[in-house]
């Protein structure tokens, strides 16, 4: 058994492929395209996440504005109480003056009493699932109080989301163009492997092997170098993402600014590991071992198909 | 089993393609062999021994006429077919045609693993054929590190491992002495003895003296003899 062994060693190599497919440069290349692939990836389900979680924070809140009117100083409290009696409100806060100083700070500075601008009074409103009907709403406040303005964030959940949709259809076509590269490139080498062992391939296509047999070595060592190649630019890929996850999670969670506060230093640097790992998207988890496996499909169906092709040359 | 009508060979662009027409370096060739016969194939260098015999390995198909090869008309085969019939088709090359990254015995199991037989089956063999050719020691050598006639040998091994239907020889004595040669001979009797088609091309005119036998006789790529 053992002479059996030694005179066939495992991964029998007839057509020399070992040496016509390198196994360097296509990894390598492969690898670049995987790394490119991952960071395509992460950005679509970046925008994603943040298209979804800005969608979701926009469209549970609605901002009314009551303009003030000397003469009538209940004009705030009506309107409050119409948005409390309102199915789908779940809170209306209306901003007392050092909220309003604050929102108004950035456009208006820390002098703004000296401009006497008329400012109206600003009531945030926290929406319950779809919230109440805008249209119903407007003309009960604007009963109740008139001139009042219901700014819904709409057109901001919508530009928003043409952004996300925008960010995830330049990272889809960022991933198609980069499995084209890949297949090119898996198509290039495996000209040169047919080039290089076409002597040996006629001397085994006369013996009787057939193009699936021939096609089938090709695509075998192609498959193997192009998910090696997958496996290394996502693993080289990884600590990208993590670090990109980090840089996110403050917009879709700050669990990592929660986890830097502990009064046990390596408690504190272990529950921030583990929050670093868990801020890291699911899909992100999902996405980066399918990478080699993306890169090995696409190393066998290509040398395959390429094989074939070439094969059809051949009587 | 190995029937031609008019068989004619011209390399180059394929009928209707681009290019200039190549002659044709075979023209008009008829002839039928049977089953288990044997048929000595001879001319002088460049007669179209080799290209016939290459027609006859199915590595290329007629220009024009009928090419019939166990059985099976080449001319309307299908392409998948092909593999299967050369399979039952042993060749010995001129220039022996081994791979050389393979050691002899790989070389010699070689047709037995295209077919898919279970690799114990391949050991005992390849072993065996080797055995037979006298190289049993040198199995794991590569081709590199066999002379001409050792080479020779490890080709016709191979040519005769999975006991093909149709065995056709290219000159396979051209690297051997007389005694290797006379024992290919009686190697080659022996096959057809046991119901092989053997077709040898030659120009070895002391050989065929020695072993008389029915002959195939090309000239300038035309049939001049056959009987």
């Amino acid at each position: 058994m053992a002479e059996r062994r030694r005179l066939r060693p495992r991964g029998f190599d007839d057509l020399g492929l070992k040496r016509a497919l390198g196994d360097r440069m296509l990894p390598a290349l492969v690898a670049a395209m995987a790394f490119l692939a991952a960071l395509s990836i992460a950005g679509a389900i970046a925008a994603a996440s943040l298209g979804r979680h800005w969608q979701e924070g926009a469209t549970a809140a609605l901002t009314v504005q009551v303009p003030r009117r000397d003469a009538d100083a209940g004009r705030v409290e009506r309107v409050l109480a119409a948005l409390r009696g309102t199915p789908g409100i779940a809170e209306a806060h209306a901003l007392d003056d050092r909220e309003l100083a604050d929102l108004l700070r950035p456009w208006l500075g820390t002098d703004q009493q000296s401009l006497a601008l008329p400012i109206p009074a600003v009531i945030e409103v926290r929406l319950t699932g779809t919230g109440p009907d805008l249209a119903a709403l407007a003309g009960r406040l604007e009963s109740a109080a008139p001139g009042v303005l219901v700014q819904s964030h709409g057109l901001w959940v919508d530009r928003l989301t043409t952004l996300a949709r925008s960010l995830q259809a330049c990272a889809a076509l960022v991933l198609l163009v980069v499995a084209a590269v890949a297949a090119a490139v898996v198509t290039v080498a495996t000209r040169t492997g047919l080039v290089a062992r076409r002597d040996a391939i006629e001397i085994i296509h006369g013996l009787g092997a057939t193009d699936g047999y021939i096609a089938g070595r090709f695509a075998g060592r192609a498959s193997r170098l192009a998910g090696i190649g997958g496996a290394v630019g996502a693993a080289i890929a990884l600590p990208f993402l993590i670090a990109l996850a980090t840089i996110a999670a403050p917009f879709l969670n700050g669990t990592t600014e929660a986890a830097t506060v502990s009064a046990d230093p390596p408690a504190a640097a272990l529950a921030a590991s583990f929050d670093v790992i868990a801020s890291v998207p699911a899909a992100v988890w999902l996405a980066a071992p399918a990478l080699p496996l993306f890169a090995w499909a696409i190393g066998y169906a290509t040398a395959q198909l390429t094989v074939r092709r070439w094969l059809r040359r051949l009587p | 089993m190995v029937r031609l009508d008019g068989v004619a060979l011209r390399y180059g662009p394929a009928a209707g393609g681009r290019g200039r027409a190549w002659p044709e370096v075979l023209q008009d060739i008829s002839f039928a062999i049977d089953d288990g016969a044997f048929r000595w194939m001879l001319g002088p260098s460049g007669a179209g021994k080799t290209s016939l015999l290459r027609l006859l390995h199915l590595a290329i198909r007629p220009s024009r006429g009928r090419l019939t090869i166990l059985g099976e008309d080449i001319n309307s085969a299908d392409r998948g077919t092909l593999p299967g019939l050369r399979r039952r088709i042993g060749m010995v090359f001129q220039d022996f045609r081994l791979l050389p990254h393979l050691s002899a015995f790989d070389n010699v199991a070689l047709p037995l693993r295209i077919d898919g037989r279970p690799e114990g089956q391949i050991h005992a063999d390849a072993s065996e054929m080797l055995r037979w050719v006298g190289l049993l020691d040198k199995l794991r050598a590569r081709p590199a590190q066999l002379s001409g006639g050792e080479q020779q040998r490890v080709a016709i091994a191979r040519a005769v491992i999975a006991r093909p239907d149709l065995l056709l020889a290219d000159e396979p004595t051209g690297n051997l002495d007389e005694t290797q040669a006379e024992r290919l001979m009686r190697l080659l009797k022996e096959l057809n003895r046991l119901g092989t088609t053997v077709i040898v091309a030659t120009h070895n005119d002391s050989l065929v003296a020695r072993h008389p036998g029915p002959a195939i006789r090309l000239a300038r790529g035309r049939l001049v003899g056959d009987g």
